[in-house]
């Protein structure tokens, strides 16, 4: 795989940030988008722009087959079965969200039970929260091992009859571990809950097969895998999808309307009330087909080795920490320096042109269970390198000698 | 972008030797202020007495630019009368914009207007001025 004919599709890589030319570190949090997602996106509203499922006028035609086109690459994708399985939404919150607020409020009440892991970040957090609350359902939380890791064992300890919903990332956005989503849902449906995954941070680096999974709702965003922001999905089981309301109600979800009452369009349709985000869907639909050019197993491999690469030559330097698992990890690590603030940290790797993350990544209750307040981030995807990885450790070397120097 | 004209000597050494770290008796005005985008917490607790601030400690977690803020800010208000107090805090923000304002009552304070040029860190100082506004309003109404 020629990693510089990749870095030749991105035109914001090709740049210097306060004099050095840019290391994109920060895809787990968004990723940069290929020239062929912007030409898309560009493409659809110079020639194609219309409403779609309503104007029989040609660009009509043209917008609904773009958006449609885009809904079966999503289900290729994903191995969803069928396209109407696949619901799209503003990105993984909103998919959560929907699931939380339409079915779990449904089928929860007093005496039942929720279950999580103190890994999620607060959209696959806060939103069970509010159903618990709603409902009288406990929310329960799966313990975490030492290493970040979630045993098998404890899930089958904590997920129990009473469990109506099991929810859980299938990769972490701070641990870069990956989950054993498969058990799970088999833990889970031996209980008569649901399994619903955000794939947030699985979906852009991992081939997914939500039928092999045998996973009942799975969410994602457009953003974090070379597509544009504001677009992302919701798959659900057909069954599932079909005894679900709809949260949204108005224009394009409606079979008919009268005064005082109204009935619901089929899924997807009935969970995507208003005019649709068909820019998104079709700089999604690029997106797909590029990472597909490319291969989910060459971008895994990729970002596998030079996630080891970094953890290994990060955990070489001394006063720094690593968090989360060494192996059956992907492409992220997540550290802090000792003595020095993350915050500082990201300014000072800023300085030289080099973009992580510093915070606490959406995860608060995480980094209450890692005992810190904030750490820092740099995570990979298919364009990054060796080479930067270098660069990221000789600045965090200079990070340390700088703030040593300071407070020495 | 120069790392030195953020962090200044007198900036580093607040951070490694924060003056009025700690904790007052209940009795004391006490304001948590989070910084929910980056997870700076501070614990500011005031001491107050005829409209005047009369102590001022402080507890919390943060960067180097959100506690020698801190640090700076309780030693520069000690002493002072509300609007006097209200008035600095104007003015670290006109610092914060990069007016040129001075801070006869802690020079220190001064060293902090690099942080103009970084955008991203504004919210780090300001924490806590922010915080003893909140303290001060409250006491007031």
């Amino acid at each position: 795989m020629n990693i510089n004919a990749i870095r030749e599709q991105f035109p914001i890589l090709h740049q210097e940030v306060n004099g050095h030319p840019l290391v994109y570190l920060d895809s787990a949090a968004s990723s940069q988008k290929p020239r062929s997602v912007i030409d898309a996106v560009k493409r659809y509203y110079e020639l194609d722009n219309a409403n779609v499922h309503r104007g029989v006028h040609t660009l009509g035609s043209r917008a609904t087959d773009a958006y449609e086109g885009a809904r079966e690459k999503v289900a290729a994708l994903l191995n969803a079965g069928a396209a109407e399985q696949i619901i799209f939404t503003r990105g993984t919150t909103t998919a959560l969200n929907l699931v939380a607020s339409s079915y779990a409020r449904t089928v929860c009440g007093d005496g039942d039970e929720i279950v999580i892991t103190p890994m999620e970040h607060h959209s696959n957090l806060i939103p069970w929260q509010q159903a618990a609350k709603a409902t009288g359902a406990t929310l329960k939380y799966i313990p975490l091992q030492p290493d970040g890791t979630i045993s098998i064992e404890d899930a089958e300890k904590t997920i129990t009859p009473q469990t109506k919903v099991v929810a859980v990332t299938y990769v972490s956005n701070v641990l870069g571990v990956v989950n054993p989503i498969k058990e799970l849902a088999q833990i889970a449906h031996r209980n008569g809950a649901v399994m619903v995954v955000d794939g947030a941070q699985s979906t852009p680096h991992m081939k997914v097969d939500v039928q092999d999974l045998d996973v009942d709702f799975y969410a994602f965003s457009g953003h974090k895998m070379c597509g544009p922001t504001g677009i992302g999905a919701l798959y659900g089981k057909k069954k599932l999808l079909e005894g679900m309301e709809p949260i949204e109600y108005g224009g394009e979800m409606i079979d008919f309307v009268d005064l005082y009452e109204s009935t619901w369009k089929d899924i997807p349709y009935r969970f995507e009330g208003g005019t649709p985000i068909i820019a998104g869907a079709v700089g999604l639909g690029a997106a797909i087909d590029f990472l597909n050019e490319i291969g989910m197993d060459n971008i895994d491999k990729h970002e596998k080795h030079l996630a080891a690469y970094a953890y290994e030559k990060l955990s070489a330097m001394e006063g720094i920490e690593l968090y989360g698992p060494k192996t059956n990890r992907v492409g992220l690590v997540t550290f802090n320096l000792e003595d020095v603030h993350p915050h500082d940290v990201a300014t000072v790797l800023d300085s030289k042109g080099i973009a992580v993350r510093a915070g606490h990544h959406c995860c608060q209750p995480l980094m209450r269970w890692l005992n810190v307040s904030a750490t820092a981030r740099a995570s990979f995807y298919i364009y990054n390198t060796e080479e930067e990885v270098d660069r990221l450790a000789d600045a965090l070397i200079q990070t340390k000698e700088f703030f040593g120097h300071a407070i020495g | 972008m120069q790392l030195d004209d953020l962090y200044r000597r007198v900036i580093m050494d607040h951070y490694k030797n924060p003056r009025n770290r700690g904790t007052m008796n209940d009795e004391a005005v006490t304001i948590n202020l989070n910084n929910p985008t980056c997870g700076d917490r501070i614990s500011l607790q005031l001491q107050v007495e005829g409209g005047k601030v009369v102590d001022a400690k402080y507890t919390g977690e943060g960067c180097s630019i959100s506690m020698s803020s801190a640090s700076m800010m309780t030693e520069a208000v000690k002493g002072k009368t509300f609007d006097e107090a209200l008035n600095m805090a104007e003015r670290f923000s006109g610092l914060m914009k990069g007016e040129d304002v001075e801070f006869n009552e802690l020079e220190d304070i001064e060293a902090l207007s690099g942080v103009n040029k970084f955008p991203a860190r504004i919210k780090c100082a300001t924490l806590a001025w922010n915080a003893l506004r909140k303290g001060i309003d409250n006491e007031k109404q």
